[in-house]
């Protein structure tokens, strides 16, 4: 594959957002690529729609199968795919630095979209690290793209749509599910009303209602699940949990938790994007205006890495930065019916989400001081708490601490635990505790990748913020 | 803990540490030693515990495994390739890999 040094658009992440701004930034003219870290377009939650080796119509659900339409426009659109493909630095100056197959190299572009989605929010308990203890989504993962399902005792735990959409779609494909233990807070619901009238009118309330009980009505649904806690030496053997029954042990094979999606920022912050804390959704989002423009000159942020919207919602917000992008680099591009079109349908997939917020907004309680927090370099808890205790006012002066936050994954599965640790510990708000400065390279680079650079001043650049 | 549905019926082999393991062409490395039952990946350079895949999509770093003799790399974002060598990985990357 030949990537060209420059390109009019380049689009990073190949989800329902990513997959529809290149598409028609490509259509418009422009010479667009779009990278993506995984073999095949779609995003995680198109994953594999193009490849799968699940027959259309079954199992997965009609949402599902829509991502193929996408998918094939974008293929058609003469946009240059890039799977595989690591993005680990954005500049000021729209400068990429990618990897690709071993080898790294940098990109330019007049225009930026970054379209780098969710990632499943951290969700440690005692022995989530465990063989056999994994996300909701990570399993839903292994089904669409492998179709793999389980075997054995399994359990899923938390809060949120997709625990729910994946149960039921392991009971179309024939897998059982031995219980559902939901930490859905009760005084949740209490709040949720206040959005409930959008909610009932939003495409949202008839399929959420239809999944529930068709859920329900086949699997024990266990409410009001508190001081959840994996087992086992080596690996899974037993879920532990308290409910009004009080205590309880089950055994178990695979435990799959989920307690919702928050935005994926690590490029986006690195970039020196401004980001804040969103209370509703409780993770940090970027600053960005109805475009998704950023202030950074020419670099756009659509989808759920802007904030969680949902898919639908991504693919309309990926089409008016794309919109954006072609207008500012063709001026006098007529794409008035496109963007009002684009307008409309966001509009209708925004209803009703402050519900779904509201209702599936986890409670943050301090985990048990033994609970691994930071997997890579295996912080508790507890060694949080007492870096606190002696001092330490945020997430960055906690590296120096303890370490944590400072191993491969960069802090995308400790971030916001630690946030909120820490902001909890000193009483301040999450806001004022702040998240990790981030810094390129977000994603591990070998120094031979890095040596096999192409020297000179933008090279430096890509790696030192200035 | 995880069973290939029939569409799944595995068409080439990859070997982890040694061990013939049957893949589908497409899968990544992750889902096939899952399917055949593989649960530890790697053991953590911190602490020294076994871990395995819990993301499944490029973020948690846990499915670490050695591929052809290249050391970490990310057992979900690797495709299957027939006669593939894996080995799984305890402690830290080790210099020379």
């Amino acid at each position: 594959m030949t990537i060209r040094d420059a390109y009019d658009a380049a689009v990073v992440g190949a989800g329902p957002a990513g997959l529809a701004a290149a598409t028609l930034c490509a259509r418009a003219g422009l010479a667009t690529v779009l990278f993506d870290e995984q073999p095949a377009a779609g995003g995680q939650i198109y994953r594999a729609a193009g490849t799968t080796p699940l027959r259309a119509g079954t199992i997965l659900g009609d949402d599902y199968w829509r991502g193929r339409r996408l998918v094939a426009d974008f293929a058609a659109s003469g946009a240059q795919h890039v799977p595989g493909a690591a993005v680990w630095s954005l500049s000021r100056e729209r400068e990429i630095g990618v990897s690709l197959g071993g080898a790294a190299r940098l990109v330019r572009a007049a225009r930026v979209i970054l379209a780098t989605g969710a990632i499943e929010r951290p969700f440690p308990i005692p022995g989530w690290t465990l063989p056999g203890v994994m996300t909701a989504g990570a399993a839903q993962i292994l089904l669409k793209s492998a179709a793999l399902v389980p075997a054995g005792r399994t359990v899923l735990a938390g809060s949120g749509p997709l625990l729910w959409l994946l149960a039921r779609q392991y009971l179309e494909a024939g897998a059982e599910i031995a219980a559902i233990l939901d930490t859905t807070p009760r005084a949740n619901r209490r709040r949720a009303l206040a959005h409930a009238p959008a909610f009932l009118a939003s495409p949202y309330f008839a399929k959420g209602l239809a999944l529930l009980r068709a859920v329900r009505r086949r699997v024990r649904v266990i409410g009001g699940v508190a001081a959840l806690a994996a087992e086992g030496s080596g690996r899974l053997e037993a879920v532990r949990y308290a409910a009004a029954r009080g205590e309880q042990r089950l055994p178990a094979d695979l435990l799959l938790l989920h307690q919702g999606v928050v935005p994926n920022v690590n490029l986006a912050m690195a970039a020196g994007i401004a980001h804040r804390w969103d209370e509703s959704q409780l993770c940090f989002v970027p600053e960005r205006d109805a475009a998704g423009a950023t202030a950074l000159d020419g670099i756009a942020i659509a989808g759920d890495g802007g904030g969680i919207g949902g898919a639908e919602a991504a693919a309309e917000e990926g089409r008016l930065a794309a919109i954006a992008a072609i207008r500012a680099l063709r001026p006098g591009a007529d794409l008035g019916a496109e963007e009002i079109a684009a307008r409309r349908s966001l509009a209708r997939w925004r209803r009703g989400r402050r519900f779904l917020d509201a209702l599936f907004r986890p409670a943050f309680v301090p985990p048990a001081d033994e609970t691994i927090v930071c997997r890579c370099e295996a912080v508790t808890a507890g060694e949080i708490a007492a870096a606190v205790d002696q001092g330490c006012t945020g997430p960055n002066q906690l590296k120096a601490f303890t370490r944590c936050g400072m191993g491969p994954c960069q802090g995308r599965l400790c971030g916001l635990t630690v946030t909120q640790l820490i902001a909890a510990r000193r009483g301040v708000s999450p806001a004022e505790a702040g998240h990790y400065r981030l810094r390129p390279p977000v994603k591990p680079l070998t120094l031979g990748e890095l040596a096999g650079l192409p020297a000179g001043n933008a090279a430096m650049k890509a790696v030192a913020r200035d | 803990m995880f069973r290939r549905r029939p569409e799944a019926a595995p068409t080439l082999a990859i070997r982890v540490d040694g061990v013939a393991v049957p893949a589908r062409a497409g899968e990544s490395v992750a889902a096939a030693m899952l399917a055949a039952g593989l649960l530890r990946f790697r053991d953590a350079p911190a602490g020294g515990a076994p871990r395995g895949p819990y993301c499944m999509m490029g973020a948690c770093f846990d499915c670490l495994v050695t591929i052809d003799g290249v050391g970490n790399r990310q057992a979900c974002l690797e495709t299957v390739r027939e006669g593939m060598a894996v080995e799984t990985q305890s402690g830290p990357r080790a210099l020379a890999r």
